[in-house]
């Protein structure tokens, strides 16, 4: 365990060559490239249609890029597929909140992949969703319709799924939208763990604080990888007003002024 | 209608239809369509197939008759036809501007009247009202056995694919990235929805046999937060609506499918109003 641990942190989660993805002909992502190691949290910053949800299919395996390569803990995506490596947490308003499934249901979904044919959950699948409500503090929620939970607590649900699945690599979509101060905090403190535990997490936003707050590492995109490194680094004026086709947003405050 | 009356006494009602042979069919061969039915009607439901179950079971009409027309059991055209009809409607979907909808209205329209011209230029001894409106109680042995055949492939099915469907029908997207195929379980489903829309026919008919698909699902959904309890009560409302549909129809003398269908209503209406949390008069509030 002490040694594969050890592994874990010394490889390189994702590594994307020239990717371009194309629907039918319209370019929605061309020429990206990134790097990202383990123990890393990554924030993929771009306008709405500038490619973060094409890349993250790109990286779950939905859509194959024409040209290019994706390499997931060095090997091909289905296999990352396979071994459980990558977990998605979506936005809300991607899931029905009306379905009826508890939130340890949704919890225990994140196992399906290391599960039997029938899915029937084993002790350690009970453990693992256990250990992962524990660590969004959930517990005492578990038998709860997803339903009843607020956003903040929806989202902590999902996150907990994604923890449960074991996954290396854990892409979130707009992880912040709609959640309150309380949860943003727990939620932070939470990534600061996965993050030490050598797992690497990117997360799509437009928002610029948080990025600032806790991501090690920003990609700015804009159909293409625009900027890449360091967050001190690449969150210049110049850079952001690139990403967002002439606004500049204020990289401390996140608000958007018009640069004319 | 005194002979209805008079036979509410509850042990003849119940006993004395089951001395004749076709009864005892009729209600066997209803409780188990309803059963399978109501099972699918979850999935149904939950993923918003409604129209598609509309769509399919209109669909297999034009399969029925050439199936009859060509000596071969019906189930087979009915099930090619109703696989087919999907495959026509996602190939028009993607190939075209046109919403989906329009998509499946028009294609299982286009379905329907194909078989309703065929059944009156085909010369067979069809009969297009058991067609259309399902006659449980003149359901014949070779039908009853094709139809348990098909009822249980779609519970082996729905079996062993439950938890994988139940994901797929919350959240496809999470199924797709833990490496489940997800196109797979989309065409097992829309298989098995043809299966069951053709088991269905027999009893209710095709006008109605959707809702058997969806009905029971509905008055479930609003009876629980547990997809687990959901299955359990579709399936317990459905048998129960097929039983007493079969009963009334007897002793009232009213068309069967009719009475199946206005029972799952009625069950419908009643979850509707006094449903403990969802119903519109929310009783668990009151007390």
């Amino acid at each position: 365990m002490e040694h594969r641990t050890k592994e874990n942190i010394e490889t390189t989660r994702i590594q994307a060559d020239q990717v371009c993805v194309d629907y039918n002909g319209t370019v929605a992502l061309y020429d990206a490239s990134l790097k990202l190691q383990s123990s890393c949290i990554c924030g993929l910053v771009g306008m709405n249609g500038a490619g973060k949800t094409t890349l993250f299919k790109a990286l779950m395996g939905f859509v194959r890029p024409s040209r290019g390569r994706i390499l997931i803990n060095g090997s091909s995506v289905s296999n990352a597929q396979k071994d459980q490596s990558v977990a998605y947490v979506p936005q809300n308003e991607g899931v029905d909140c009306s379905f009826p499934v508890s939130v340890w249901d949704v919890v225990m979904m994140g196992r399906y992949g290391s599960m039997n044919f029938l899915r029937v959950p084993r002790e350690s699948d009970k453990k693992a969703v256990i250990d992962s409500l524990e660590r969004v503090e959930l517990s005492h929620l578990k038998h709860s319709p997803i339903g009843e939970l607020s956003g903040g607590q929806r989202k902590r649900a999902f996150l907990a799924r994604a923890i449960a699945q074991r996954a290396s690599v854990l892409l979130l979509d707009e992880p912040f939208t709609g959640v309150d101060i309380r949860t943003e905090k727990l939620m932070a403190e939470l990534f600061l763990q996965l993050k030490q535990d050598g797992r690497s997490i990117l997360i799509s936003t437009h928002d610029l604080s948080h990025v600032r707050d806790f991501c090690d590492v920003v990609v700015l995109i804009n159909k293409t990888v625009l900027a890449y490194g360091n967050t001190s680094e690449v969150f210049t004026t110049e850079n952001l007003s690139m990403t967002f086709g002439g606004m500049t947003p204020e990289p401390m405050s996140g608000a958007i002024s018009f640069n004319e | 209608m005194p002979d209805f009356i008079l036979a509410l006494k509850p042990i003849p009602f119940l006993i004395e239809p089951l001395s004749h042979d076709f009864m005892r069919r009729a209600l066997m061969i209803s409780t188990l369509v309803g059963a399978v039915c109501g099972l699918l009607s979850c999935y149904m439901t939950l993923k918003g197939w409604a129209l598609m179950g509309d769509a399919v079971s209109h669909a297999v009409m034009p399969g029925v008759v050439v199936a009859y027309a060509l000596g071969l059991p019906f189930s087979i055209g009915a099930f090619v036809f109703g696989v087919g009809s999907v495959a026509l409607i996602g190939f028009v979907k993607q190939k075209s501007r046109v919403k989906e909808d329009t998509v499946i209205g028009l294609v299982f329209t286009g379905f329907f009247a194909l078989g309703l011209v065929l059944v009156s230029k085909i010369k067979s001894n069809i009969d297009l009202m058991h067609i259309l409106f399902g006659s449980p109680l003149g359901i014949s042995n070779s039908d009853v056995n094709q139809t348990i055949v098909i009822c249980f492939i779609v519970v082996i099915i729905l079996t062993i694919f439950r938890r994988d469907l139940m994901l797929y029908c919350f959240d496809a997207t999470h199924a797709r990235s833990i490496g489940i195929n997800t196109g797979i379980l989309h065409y097992l489903l829309l298989s098995v929805l043809s299966l069951a829309a053709v088991a269905g026919l027999q009893t209710v008919g095709i006008i109605l046999v959707v809702a058997m698909l969806i009905t029971p699902g509905a008055t479930a959904y609003l009876l629980t937060d547990r997809f687990d309890r959901m299955t359990l009560y579709a399936i317990i409302s459905s048998i129960l609506s097929s039983l007493l549909g079969v009963y009334i129809s007897y002793w009232s003398d009213i068309e069967t499918g009719g009475s199946i269908v206005l029972v799952q209503t009625v069950l419908f209406l009643l979850a509707f109003l006094f449903a403990p949390r969802y119903g519109i008069l929310k009783l668990n509030k009151l007390n």
